[in-house]
């Protein structure tokens, strides 16, 4: 008994340590979408920020070395008024310039194929960048990814030389037809944008890790930090949000707290995590015990002589 | 692309539709010269940053916009980047 216990914590030991030296190479490999490397798995969307300044401080918290902007019309000077809203809209840019952090432009609003490539055009010229968060919608309402209208626009736009990062759905074939069409990453959503629900099917989404041969980044629907971990632990490669933490009330400590859960999912994912098991298994040993009033309790059962 | 943009009540004066509303032209305008008179604060050193314009659907790359005229009936679409997404 007490050789094969042995044996046993022997064989677990270096099974152990086999795993740990592989998934140290993971987990110092960053991050690289297209051929570039990114310093932080959270991707981090600029929508709902109260303030520029509040945005600002949160989009430092959040470590984040990649962040959404939309693209919209610019407003009309209106006559007496001179710098209207759009000054401190267009102001998102500088910003981003000064902290280093790198503009990927999305098609949000955009309901047909058409609306978004010419969307995505314009966002190459006005952000010079050939990166695009391809956005394309089927209603108002449920603001769900359209996967056909998603898939072509998909595949001009590869064919027109962008790195297409597309929001989907969690369906593991639609993730499959948007890795096929050359998209550099792709970008399924744990439920819909804005709900904060958390991840609605955590299966199909570790499907689509498993299976996907581009970077997973989670997309919409991360409500509080542990969603964050359970996208990381699922296998996704990053995360992206943005509400969770714009609309949080201290966006700057939700930022800090998603930062957090992106690197300990990340960690947790590649950590060879215990086997779940239906009973409970002590961790201390059973030899030893203190002995009171002349007895050592009842014999040590299987789930503590286990534990060594 | 042939139908003009309506005109508002009133003698007719020629007109683009930029960004959805009707833009009064006395004549052809550079791309360039629209740009700076709709924002002008993305203009720094003469070179205007963050913003590209699309004429009846097609983006007009920022080294065509001298020689690019708007004229009465197009359709002109100036954008920037925004907090979003």
């Amino acid at each position: 008994m007490g050789t094969t216990s042995t044996t046993s914590t022997t064989s677990t030991t270096s099974t152990t340590s086999t795993t740990s030296t592989t998934s140290t190479t993971s987990i110092d490999a960053p991050l690289t979408i297209a051929g570039t490397s990114l310093g932080s798995r959270l991707v981090l969307g600029t929508g709902g920020a109260a303030s520029l300044l509040a945005l600002e401080d949160a989009l430092v918290a959040s470590g984040t070395e990649l962040t959404t902007v939309a693209m919209r019309r610019v407003a009309r000077p209106t006559p007496g008024a001179a710098g209207p809203a759009a000054t401190g809209d267009t102001s998102i840019w500088g910003l981003l310039e000064r902290l280093g952090i790198r503009p990927l432009p999305n098609t949000a609003g955009c309901f047909t194929v058409r609306e978004a490539v010419l969307t995505a055009q314009l966002a190459r010229e006005a952000c010079g960048t050939d990166w695009i968060k391809l956005e394309v919608v089927a209603d108002d309402v449920t603001l769900l990814p359209d996967p056909a209208g998603t898939v072509e626009a998909a595949r001009i736009l590869v064919d027109d030389g962008f790195t297409v990062l597309p929001y989907t759905n969690d369906d593991p074939v639609t993730a499959r037809h948007l890795a096929d069409a050359g998209c550099a990453a792709v970008m399924p959503l744990g439920s819909p944008i804005g709900s904060g629900l958390g991840i609605a099917n955590p299966r199909n989404i570790e499907a689509i890790a498993a299976a996907s041969p581009v970077p997973v980044i989670l997309d919409a629907g991360i409500g509080t930090a542990s969603d964050a971990a359970l996208a990381m632990e699922l296998g996704c490669d990053g995360v992206l949000l943005a509400t969770a933490v714009t609309r949080a009330a201290d966006p700057v400590r939700m930022a800090r707290a998603m930062r957090l859960a992106v690197e300990a999912g990340h960690d947790a994912a590649h950590a060879g995590r215990m086997p779940r098991r239906e009973r409970a298994l002590a961790s201390s040993p059973a030899d030893g015990r203190v002995a009171v009033g002349g007895a050592t309790g009842p014999d040590a059962r299987d789930n503590l002589d286990l534990a060594l | 692309m042939t139908t003009s943009p309506d005109t508002p009540a009133g003698p007719a004066r020629p007109a683009a539709l930029v960004n959805g509303e009707p833009y009064p032209l006395d004549g052809p305008v550079p791309v360039t010269d629209l740009v700076a008179r709709l924002v002008p604060e993305v203009v720094v050193d003469g070179v205007p940053r963050g913003v590209a314009v699309a004429v009846d659907d097609a983006v007009v790359p920022r080294g065509a916009w001298d020689r690019t005229e708007i004229r009465p009936g197009m359709r002109v679409e100036v954008v920037t980047a925004v907090q979003g997404g």
